[in-house]
């Protein structure tokens, strides 16, 4: 009797263990913080996206408000269309804002910056960022300063 | 020559496909073992909180090595930050699964099969037959269910602790920032990630326990044949791990 005590204790700690471990897993390692209290979808052009990557995050005055949904080329213009899904909660971004492709620190990954415009119309779901600035890559500029240098 | 060579075929085909209806029929049992929880919770006790300790001692080690590894080669870059998002990375998506799976045949996969081959050669499983009692009923599919049972939980709590383990040599050994570390890690990882590592988990489960159950069973009834029955199960249960290990993450990258 003794014994199968022990024996059910210990599977009842082993098993709670592990779905302790299954829970630390699921939300604290990840970001599961798409409980998703709603989205909506803005796209933007861009000539070069560089290393831009679905799901980089889109942020603005450095904080993270949505992310890069998608990324098309565009066969007719011959440029990138990426389509931003921003978090509801931000619905009060002025439609003139402007995206561009800017790099986390010298070798890091790269996200979209959004500066906000002056305009009295907000961003909705479907609507297009006109003004948008492509990543900076550096072979062209190395490019454009070997050609300067080569002036002087 | 060739005559050799398609016997052998024919033997390992033999051998898969017996193992395949084996496997069905241990499928077809389990909602009947299962009805009677107490002898799948004795076999969850053998293989899964018996390897409780191992689990756990090997997790932090391997989490340390990661962390003391990840941390010098990634600060070459002068991107020690990434080392909550590395550690976590590899433990989750491999080397829990893998180590685990590994340790889990050498821990309770040579258990089952040598006390499964044992009840063979002394036979226990005719005399279980004789009573009108199903041997697979009784023996195998409480052992093959507590193994497939026990490893997701087995492998949850070893990336746990592997990436304690990391944190402690990243942290406050090399001076990562706390925040880098836990930051980029919730940042890179995504939920997709994890369900990776747990899809792995009881695909290894599955096989480690099945493999293991299977080689017991058809042990050749006489003491170097339970020796023999053992080593298969750790050779046979690695090499499949590995080789799933790459479908699935083949699967899963495309």
């Amino acid at each position: 009797m003794q014994q199968t005590r022990a024996v059910e204790i210990g599977t009842g700690a082993f098993v709670a263990l592990g779905f302790a471990a299954l829970f630390f897993l699921t939300t604290q390692t990840s970001n599961l913080q798409s409980f998703d209290e709603g989205h909506y979808d803005v796209t933007a052009r861009f000539e070069n996206i560089g290393g831009l990557k679905v799901r980089s995050p889109v942020s603005m005055a450095g904080v993270r408000i949505g992310r890069v949904q998608s990324i098309e080329f565009d066969p007719e213009q011959f440029n990138a269309v990426v389509v931003l899904r921003i978090d509801a909660k931000y619905d009060m971004l002025p439609d003139d804002s402007d995206a561009s492709i800017l790099t986390s620190g010298l070798l890091g990954s790269q996200f979209v910056g959004l500066q906000a415009g002056g305009s009295d119309i907000y961003l909705e779901d479907g609507s297009e960022l006109l003004f948008t600035q492509s990543a900076i890559v550096l072979e062209n500029l190395i490019g454009k300063f070997l050609v300067n240098s080569g002036d002087e | 020559m060739i005559r050799d060579l398609t016997e052998a075929l024919g033997g390992f085909l033999r051998t898969f496909g017996a193992l395949q209806l084996f496997f069905m029929r241990l499928l077809a049992e389990s909602p009947r073992v299962l009805m009677r929880p107490r002898l799948v919770s004795k076999q969850i006790f053998n293989t899964g909180a018996l390897s409780l300790v191992l689990i756990m001692v090997c997790g932090f080690f391997v989490g340390a090595v990661i962390g003391l590894q990840g941390f010098s080669n990634l600060s070459t870059f002068a991107s020690e930050d990434l080392l909550g998002f590395l550690s976590a990375m590899a433990l989750i998506k491999e080397m829990g699964p893998v180590i685990t799976a590994l340790l889990f045949a050498g821990r309770a996969g040579t258990a089952l099969a040598s006390e499964i081959g044992l009840m063979r050669t002394t036979d226990q499983l005719s005399a279980m037959e004789m009573m009108a009692i199903d041997p697979v009923v009784r023996v195998a599919v409480p052992r093959f269910l507590g193994g497939a049972l026990s490893m997701p939980f087995l492998v949850a709590i070893f990336t746990s602790v592997g990436i304690l383990g990391a944190y402690v040599v990243g942290v406050p050994l090399m001076g990562v920032d706390s925040g880098a570390f836990w930051a980029q890690m919730q940042d890179g990882v995504a939920p997709a990630d994890v369900y990776e590592g747990i899809i792995k988990s009881i695909v290894f489960g599955v096989a480690a326990s099945l493999i293991a159950v299977w080689e017991g069973y058809n042990a050749i009834p006489t003491a170097e044949g339970v020796g023999r029955a053992t080593t298969r199960t750790v050779v046979i249960t690695a090499v499949t791990v590995l080789i799933f290990d790459f479908m699935i993450t083949a699967v899963a990258i495309s």
